[in-house]
């Protein structure tokens, strides 16, 4: 494992991969709103938050292939795996919506959007924030440029739970549901994949897990104004869609992301 | 809640903020704008999303527009009493015409 | 042609002392919103208008609003398959503009007197129109570089003499809309650039496109001049700069060149180049199909409203919410003042 002694410890591909991979698929996840915002306003600012994590993906893609060479592209990468190869948290290629199978059809809810952004902003503002110090210079830089981004998500789905959880019966209510479908996920981020251990082991990348105590106080504090229960939570399944074993999710997301592009395989648009 | 699924419920709106914003090179805040949020926070956040695109060092206010109170313009007040104006008129119910022409 | 005064009844009989009227204030006020207006002066939110001219620019205002917030929606049809993660930018980032540009307009609209809740109310009861080319479909991918192409340059035509319409916030708005829009149209035009140089089937593509929105954009600009009785009251007002013909003849002019560099083929057998004129000749627009689409029975209408209907009413439960939060924060900041 050990890097070259007179080089900075860099990360390898499939880490920047797992870190492309959840910007990109909540991207797609939060644009499906466009047009269909509870309020103009909101359309607006939920447009800029998938444009952020796209941008975000794009870099990540980018700088991947560049270390895995060959014909890869931010591309070839994103239109072209298959679902067992993407390594995002399952939590993020959820639909909008309280648990349903795979194909089953219903309303989006604009609520499980809002609690999953809260969620994951809240882990990314801090793994971010541990990453612009990382070795690996390119990492770092697109560290420190997501960490500006992820503090504006967190702070907008953090104002919204708080809007939400302590508004309306209704919209309280509505906001209980999708935490209490949408908590167990959050398991994956706390036992590292074998991707994150080898980043891990090369010095560069951060250990998530000890990250765990001041997520759970970022989070907790918010319920706590939002009038929220952090849901209890069992023990049994956890999510693995780091490790590229996902929800039935994933394979229709993906299915529509890049159909047209695997359509004219070589094409240049 | 109507059954008639083309009425749109009737509802309480979000009240109405101006926004001026003073650009990074800027000298003074200037009038940009409305939109509605329900409170300030939010009216910042959205100010910031939709008049600025969120570019940096910039500094932005919002108003409640029915805070803003605004001198009369001359030729009104030749004619009429003078009282303390809003910046727009109260909404009041108007009927739209027939469509005659495009767009 | 003059908006006629307010009627009102002058039940003043003749010997009564100096005090003026409100009939007399009123054709006051009428004359200095003329000269103002024929002075390309701009008339404010605050300024004395008529009725009719209040009216006129509500509607236009509004709908010009709506047809931002509908056509979103052919274009976001085309956001999660975009083929490429900087066309999915581009696209998402426009999309959002447009919803910009509504809320600019909204804005706008709200200073004449309307309320963003009435204006919607309107346009889901069917009072309110919208740009009547945002009922038909987008089929394929290069419809996205069509519409950016062809429908923002002819949108763009038209708006650009509104930046120096009489109605201040209007005006304004309008400025910081054309702004934005020319990036629109020339993004567009670039992926239908690329895509013409691309493979056969991507060519294809973009041909197919152009044979089903051409003749839709040129319907844009709206009837012959001789059969749009606004017309002539929108100029006297200021609101509108040029004619119909006149915007649609310049359109074409800017065009034609265009799709031969793109190398696509305009499908009107009839477009030839007037010398004596100085402009393209072009064929006879089918003005049925128009009109048989801006009354309601275009391919998606039905489909466009019902969309932005259940988005309104879906997000119900949020915009209440948030009102209910802030009375409880209101409430408690008056009990700790207490």
């Amino acid at each position: 494992m050990g890097a070259a002694t007179m080089e900075r410890p860099t990360v390898q591909a499939d880490y920047l991969l797992h870190l492309a991979d959840n910007a990109l698929v909540l991207g797609q996840r939060n644009a499906e709103w466009c047009g269909h915002g509870p309020i103009l306003e909101e359309d607006i600012a939920m447009a800029n938050v998938s444009l952020d994590l796209i941008g975000q993906a794009r870099l990540l893609y980018q700088e991947a292939a560049r270390r895995i060479g060959g014909d890869a592209t931010e591309d070839t990468l994103a239109y072209f795996r298959d679902a067992p190869a993407f390594r995002n948290y399952t939590l993020l290629e959820l639909p909008h919506r309280v648990g349903l199978v795979g194909y089953a059809q219903s309303d989006i809810d604009y609520s499980v959007t809002l609690v999953r952004n809260f969620l994951y902003g809240s882990l990314m503002v801090l793994v971010w924030d541990a990453l612009q110090r990382s070795s690996d210079e390119a990492l770092a830089a697109i560290a420190a440029k997501s960490l500006k981004e992820a503090k504006y998500h967190l702070r907008h789905a953090s104002d919204w739970m708080v809007r939400l959880g302590d508004g309306s019966d209704e919209s309280h209510a509505r906001m209980q549901a999708a935490l209490d479908h949408l908590m167990p996920y959050t398991q994956e981020f706390w036992t590292a994949s074998d991707v994150e251990s080898q980043a891990q082991a090369s010095g560069a990348a951060v250990d998530v897990a000890a990250l765990r105590a001041q997520w759970d106080a970022l989070v907790d504090e918010v319920l706590a104004d939002a009038t929220l229960q952090r849901p209890a939570l069992p023990k049994g399944y956890i999510t693995e869609g780091k490790r590229g074993v996902h929800s039935e999710h994933l394979s229709y997301l993906l299915a529509e992301m890049q159909s047209l592009a695997r359509a004219h395989p070589g094409a240049t648009w | 809640m109507t059954t008639d699924t083309n009425k749109a419920p009737a509802l309480k709106e979000w009240p109405l903020w101006e926004v001026f914003i003073r650009s990074k090179q800027g000298l003074e805040h200037k009038h940009c704008g409305s939109l509605h949020a329900a409170d300030a926070r939010q009216a910042l956040q959205m100010a910031r999303d939709v008049y600025t695109r969120r570019q940096e060092g910039v500094s932005i206010w919002v108003v409640p527009s029915a805070q803003i109170t605004a001198s009369e313009p001359d030729d009104k007040a030749e004619f009429f009493e003078p009282m303390g104006d809003k910046i727009y008129r109260h909404p009041t119910f108007y009927e739209i015409p027939d469509e005659v022409g495009h767009m | 042609m003059y908006t006629q005064a307010m009627d009102i009844p002058d039940g003043q009989p003749a010997l009564k002392p100096v005090a003026r009227t409100a009939s007399e204030a009123e054709a006051a006020l009428q004359a200095r919103f003329d000269a103002r207006i024929d002075a390309d002066g701009r008339i404010e939110p605050q300024d004395w208008m008529p009725e009719a001219y209040r009216k006129t620019l509500v509607r236009q205002i509004s709908q010009h609003a709506h047809s931002e917030i509908v056509g979103m929606l052919p274009e976001g049809n085309w956001i999660s398959r975009a083929p490429s993660l900087k066309r999915k930018a581009i696209l998402i980032a426009k999309v959002q503009d447009e919803g910009g540009h509504g809320l600019y307009l909204y804005s706008a609209a709200e200073t004449l007197g309307t309320s963003r809740d009435q204006m919607f109310d309107a346009l889901h009861t069917g009072k309110a129109k919208y740009s009547s080319i945002f009922n038909y479909p987008t089929l394929n991918w290069a419809d996205v570089g069509v519409i950016g192409w062809l429908v923002d340059g002819a949108a763009i035509m038209n708006q650009i003499p509104l930046c120096r319409c009489s109605y201040g916030p209007y005006a304004r708005a309008m400025v910081r809309v054309c702004k934005e829009e020319s990036f629109h149209q020339r993004q567009g035009y670039e992926s239908l650039l690329q895509m013409m140089k691309g493979t056969q089937a991507q060519k294809d593509m973009v041909q197919d496109a152009v044979n089903r929105w051409w003749w839709k954009c040129l319907a844009m600009f709206g009837p012959p001049d001789a059969d749009s009785p606004n017309s002539a009251q929108g100029m006297r007002w200021g609101i509108k700069r040029m004619s119909n013909d006149d915007l649609r003849q310049k359109f074409v002019d800017a065009t034609v060149p265009q799709a031969q560099v793109l190398g696509v083929t305009l499908p009107d057998p009839d477009l030839k180049w007037n010398e004596e004129r100085g402009h393209w000749d072009f064929g006879a627009i089918d003005w049925d199909e128009f009109w048989n689409t801006v009354n309601g029975n275009g391919p998606c209408n039905k489909e466009r409203l019902a969309t932005r209907v259940k988005a309104w009413n879906d997000g119900a439960w949020l915009r209440e919410g948030a009102l209910a939060h802030e009375a409880k924060q209101r409430e408690r900041t008056m009990k700790e003042a207490a």
